[in-house]
């Protein structure tokens, strides 16, 4: 750690990756989605507009709750930037890897989940026990199945280690095409859209009571709270979708910190969150969302997927 | 340095002083107490300090043998001459000991002090004398257990164990239920004994002494099946004890009986006891070659345990029931530590098995303390509301804001999330299972992934669970008068918390003293091979056998902390000065927010116990009174009740088969002296003709 100039600027590039691209991931996802529909939709920038108008409203504050209410804006923005730090975008190894490996960054995200999941029950609102019951509930099956996932990740490269992962892999780009190394993608590609609150788990475009999640949890927030909220949740995303991309196809990301490798991997990571954004919006797009109790068996064949692609690991080897 | 020995010989002196101080003297205090009339009650006030106050003496005596003893590394031996028909006695307390007798001292000292404010709602309605008796009684006869170097002695403290615990969970004794609860678990607990002591005589028919420093390593010089049926007696045995499914039905009747410093300390740290009778027998008696089926059993009944524990907690609305669940689930997370660490033992791969029983070890001193914390919030609450049910509480973070924040503390840790210490263990119990995956083994190339999952699932129902115990019981609006009328412990309880709050604190962020002194304590008992698997660099926790797995816990809980000053710099830059405006929580249109539209317990867990329903069998009744209008239901009551498996499919059985052997039995009694004085007559022609 002699060099700290490019320790710092290669945070901060993480940082910047995550934290000011989210809400357009989230643009492009709302703006195909509208498309689809054949809307024209909002401009992709929408999101930014919003945040922006949330931060200048007042926040309204119910009586019934507690210090909580307050305090988890806050946490779940700070925890979603450390997990920011950690997960690979552009450069691999992110200077902080060493401070968390993947199963820290599930637990961040688990313990988010937690402090939003206890506002929805802090309020003293109808609406927000049925939002962290059923956000809690689907957690608990998602979680089983995003462990193999990632186990048979890490299984290939030996450690838990995110930056790791993405470096083994981009030296021995042919184990990219492994079937157990695909089948191990679509399974956490499953419990990418359930964990982000998307269609065909949750629809965060709705506030009906039969079928929110996420959105009931926080729907007493407002102004600068749920900027933070929503800013957090769009995050979670763009992680998710970096996961995705470089855990299992880390093309171009920079493994020296020269310009030309750093502004190949901006190049490739805004490509590849691009097109798995389009994805993301075209399964959403044609697909129905379930009813909350066929959710478990589309996790369960994420689960499945998961299992297979470690079974055929052992068989196939690495 | 010459007298080192001699000062740690004097500190277990004073244990086991204070607790035997603890034990006598209050009753007759009481007693005499009790000969006065007028000035009784200042009798009882006095036992109650004198009693507590001699138990936190001597725990801290004991934290104080355990740190020089797991820092010296070298164990204190006291031999004691004839005390018994069978000869010598041994008090033998090596690393193993005493790393368990610091987490008896640590929990026994928090819940003294806790129990100075808490046993004055027993002082008024029980004999304070028999309390502290059987309270001191039991501390010390775990620390026994844990420094016993001798079987006979081991069997006698571990009873001793039993007993007072018997005597500590029926202290409410009117109450049927709890005469039940202390029954079931004696029962239970000495089925666990007499397997104990088929284990100890088998040893002892090939050693011929009672000795433990004879035991050592036995395990390869036991002809044949003997070695596994020893390790049968020992897994059932202890088994009982640490509440392992299907052993575990005593748990969740006898936690929420007692009075609920007696359960932080039950659950805490005597279920513990089975771990560290566990960790004696399979690893310093019968290792290193084992057969490798052993630690699969261990698995399964780990994943078993820890699974079926957290599901059934997610059905409770008894806090102190739900608890004792999670108890189960830990004992379970604990055992797949001690489970993987036997596999890659079998296997001989002594460095995975040491970073696994590392895992294992730490998930005890974790659980002992959160759970210890957990158990002891919800005595705060039921002192403060006197009702255990979470369906009639809510709104608690208002007027109980030390206890609500200690709880959520430990709700946080149980739920293995960081920074706390919960997360710490977890981790580690992960990486040994990812890194076992390697081992080029059928059995572990399937049972590490489902194991891996398994733990992934328990870990988030367990976190399901504590959003539910927390958000029903602390947040929201009061349910009940109960609820309105809560008010906040006295300081002796609080500071009791906060003291284990740090302590979960301090596990969860700076892990690395006391994984450095498990880490030895770990080669010690396993051999040097596993001596130094989980490395600890500037604050920097991983596990070199997989080179690059790592945690820094220190620095993580650093930044989740400080970079909230981000979000807080970005408000004010996007949005200036906040204005805040309070207003009522929406209400669907109706005036008013009304307790009965939050969410209830059964309500929250609705979705678990759809997802689970072949696990839970769970039946539901709906009475609607039709009386006036069909529109207008003036009752609607709710029933709901979900089946134990284990007690329809395993239990009843076996009660139904024990009761028809008993009427067979029944023949022989006939009642006439002759018939006995007959009896007596053939055993003893019996005996003359095989003994001679």
């Amino acid at each position: 750690m002699t060099e700290i100039a490019p320790f710092i600027a290669v945070s901060l590039l993480q940082l910047v990756m995550i934290v000011i691209l989210a809400p357009l991931v989230t643009g492009i996802v709302k703006k195909t989605k509208a498309r689809f529909q054949r809307r024209r939709g909002a401009s992709v920038l929408q999101p930014y507009y919003d945040l922006a108008k949330l931060f200048k409203k007042e926040v309204v504050i119910p009586p019934v709750s507690s210090w909580l209410f307050r305090f988890t804006p806050y946490l779940a923005f700070s925890s979603t930037l450390v997990i920011a730090l950690l997960v690979p975008t552009v450069v691999a190894p992110v200077p902080l890897h060493w401070m968390g490996d993947i199963i820290t960054v599930i637990y961040l995200f688990a313990l988010v989940r937690f402090f939003v999941a206890l506002v929805g029950l802090d309020t003293g609102s109808a609406f927000g026990g049925l939002g962290s019951s059923r956000e809690m509930s689907i957690a608990s099956i998602v979680e089983p199945a995003m462990m193999l996932a990632i186990f048979s990740a890490a299984g290939t490269a030996g450690s838990t280690n995110l930056s790791v992962i993405v470096q083994k892999l981009s030296t021995t780009p042919e184990a990219m095409l492994n079937p157990a190394h695909l089948l191990a993608f679509s399974g956490l590609f499953i419990v990418t859209l359930a964990e982000t609150g998307r269609v065909p788990v949750d629809n965060p475009a709705t506030h009906l009571e039969l079928t929110m999640i996420h959105e009931a949890m926080i729907l007493e927030y407002s102004g600068r709270y749920l900027a933070f909220i929503e800013w957090a949740s769009q995050m979670k995303l763009a992680i998710f979708l970096a996961l995705l991309s470089n855990i299992f196809f880390p093309v171009g990301i920079a493994t020296v910190l020269t310009p030309w490798a750093v502004g190949i991997g901006v190049l490739a990571f805004l490509f590849k969150i691009g097109v798995l954004s389009l994805v993301v919006a075209a399964v959403e797009s044609t697909n129905a969302k379930l009813r909350l109790f066929r959710v478990p068996e589309l996790l369960m064949v994420a689960f499945i997927l998961s299992l297979l692609a470690l079974i055929l690991y052992f068989i196939i080897g690495s | 340095m010459s007298d080192w020995p001699q000062l740690r010989l004097l500190i277990l002196i004073v244990t086991v002083t204070g607790y035997s101080l603890g034990a006598l003297l209050p009753p007759i205090l009481s007693a005499i107490g009790r000969s006065r009339l007028h000035s009784g009650p200042a009798f009882d006030t006095f036992a109650r300090n004198f009693g507590f106050t001699s138990a936190l003496v001597s725990s801290l005596a004991g934290c104080a043998l355990s740190i020089s003893i797991l820092l010296a590394g070298e164990p204190l031996h006291v031999e004691i001459q004839n005390t018994l028909p069978l000869g010598g006695m041994a008090i033998h307390v090596d690393m193993l000991s005493g790393f368990f007798l610091g987490t008896i001292s640590l929990v026994g000292g928090a819940v003294s002090v806790y129990s100075l404010g808490y046993a004055t709602e027993l002082l008024q309605r029980r004999n304070m004398g028999f309390f502290l008796f059987m309270y001191n009684v039991f501390l010390l006869s775990m620390v026994g257990v844990v420094i016993a170097g001798h079987a006979v002695l081991f069997l006698f403290v571990w009873e001793g164990m039993s007993l007072a615990t018997y005597f500590l969970i029926s202290v409410e004794h009117e109450d049927p239920a709890s005469r039940r609860a202390a029954f079931l678990y004696v029962v239970m607990a000495h089925v666990g004994t007499a397997l104990l002591v088929v284990m100890f005589v088998i040893l002892y028919s090939f050693t011929g002494s009672f000795d433990f420093a004879t035991f050592k390593g036995i395990g390869s010089r036991l002809p044949g099946v003997v070695p596994s049926v020893v390790f049968l007696c020992a897994l059932i045995g202890f088994g009982v004890k640490a509440g392992i499914v299907p052993l575990h039905i005593w748990l969740p009747e006898a936690h929420p009986a007692a009075p609920s410093n007696v359960s932080a300390l039950m659950s805490g740290v005597m279920i513990k006891m089975g771990i560290y009778g566990m960790a004696r027998v399979f690893f310093d008696f019968l290792g290193p070659t084992i057969p490798s089926w052993w630690g699969l059993l261990v698995l399964i009944l780990a994943v078993t345990s820890s699974v079926l524990g957290v599901l059934y907690a997610l059905m409770e609305h008894d806090l102190k029931r739900l608890l004792a669940f999670h108890s189960i689930e830990n004992i379970g997370i604990i055992l797949m530590g001690v489970g993987a660490a036997l596999l890659f033992v079998s296997l001989g791969h002594a460095a995975l098995a040491g970073i696994a029983l590392v895992a294992a070890l730490y998930h005890v001193l974790n659980h002992a303390t959160f759970k210890g914390l957990l158990f002891l919030g919800a005595g705060s609450v039921l002192h403060a509301t006197h009702t255990r049910n979470i369906e009639n509480l809510g709104g608690l973070i208002r007027t109980m804001p030390w206890t609500s924040f200690f709880f959520l503390i430990g709700a946080v840790a149980i739920s293995g999330l960081p920074p706390l210490n919960g997360f710490i263990s977890e981790w580690l119990t992960f990486q040994a299972l990812l890194l076992g995956f390697h081992i080029p083994d059928l059995a572990v190339k399937i049972a590490v992934p489902l194991t891996v999952a398994l733990l992934a699932l328990t870990g988030a129902l367990a976190a399901a669970c504590f959003v539910k115990a927390f958000g029903i019981t602390f947040l929201g609006l009061p349910r009940s008068q109960h609820a309105e009328g809560a008010h906040e412990s006295s300081p002796t309880m609080i500071g009791a918390m906060g003291f284990l709050v740090i302590i979960c604190l301090v596990l969860g962020v700076v892990p690395g003293p006391v994984l450095f002194v498990v880490n030895s304590l770990v080669g010690a008992l396993l051999g040097t091979n596993a001596a130094g698997q989980v490395s600890l660099n500037g604050g920097l926790l991983f596990v070199p056998t997989s080179a690059l797995s790592s945690v820094a816990p220190t620095l993580l809980a650093g930044l989740l902390i400080g970079l909230i000053a981000i979000p807080v710099a970005a408000g004010l830059f996007l949005g200036g000065r906040m204005q805040k405006r309070v207003a009522m929580t929406w209400a669907c249109g109706l005036q008013r927010i009304e307790p009965q539209m939050q969410y209830t317990a059964t309500g929250f867990s609705k979705p678990i116990r759809m997802i689970f329903s072949t696990i839970y069998r769970a039946t539901h009744e709906i009475e609607i009174s039709e009386e006036s209008s069909p529109y207008f239901r003036p009752n609607i009551s709710y029933e709901l009740k979900t089946e134990s498996v284990f007690l329809k499919y395993f239990y009843d059985p076996a009660l139904t088969l024990l009761v028809a052997s008993a009427h067979l039995l029944r023949r022989i009694q006939t009642g006439r002296i002759q018939s006995y004085l007959a009896y007596i007559f053939i055993t003893l022609v019996l005996l003359l003709l095989f003994a001679r």
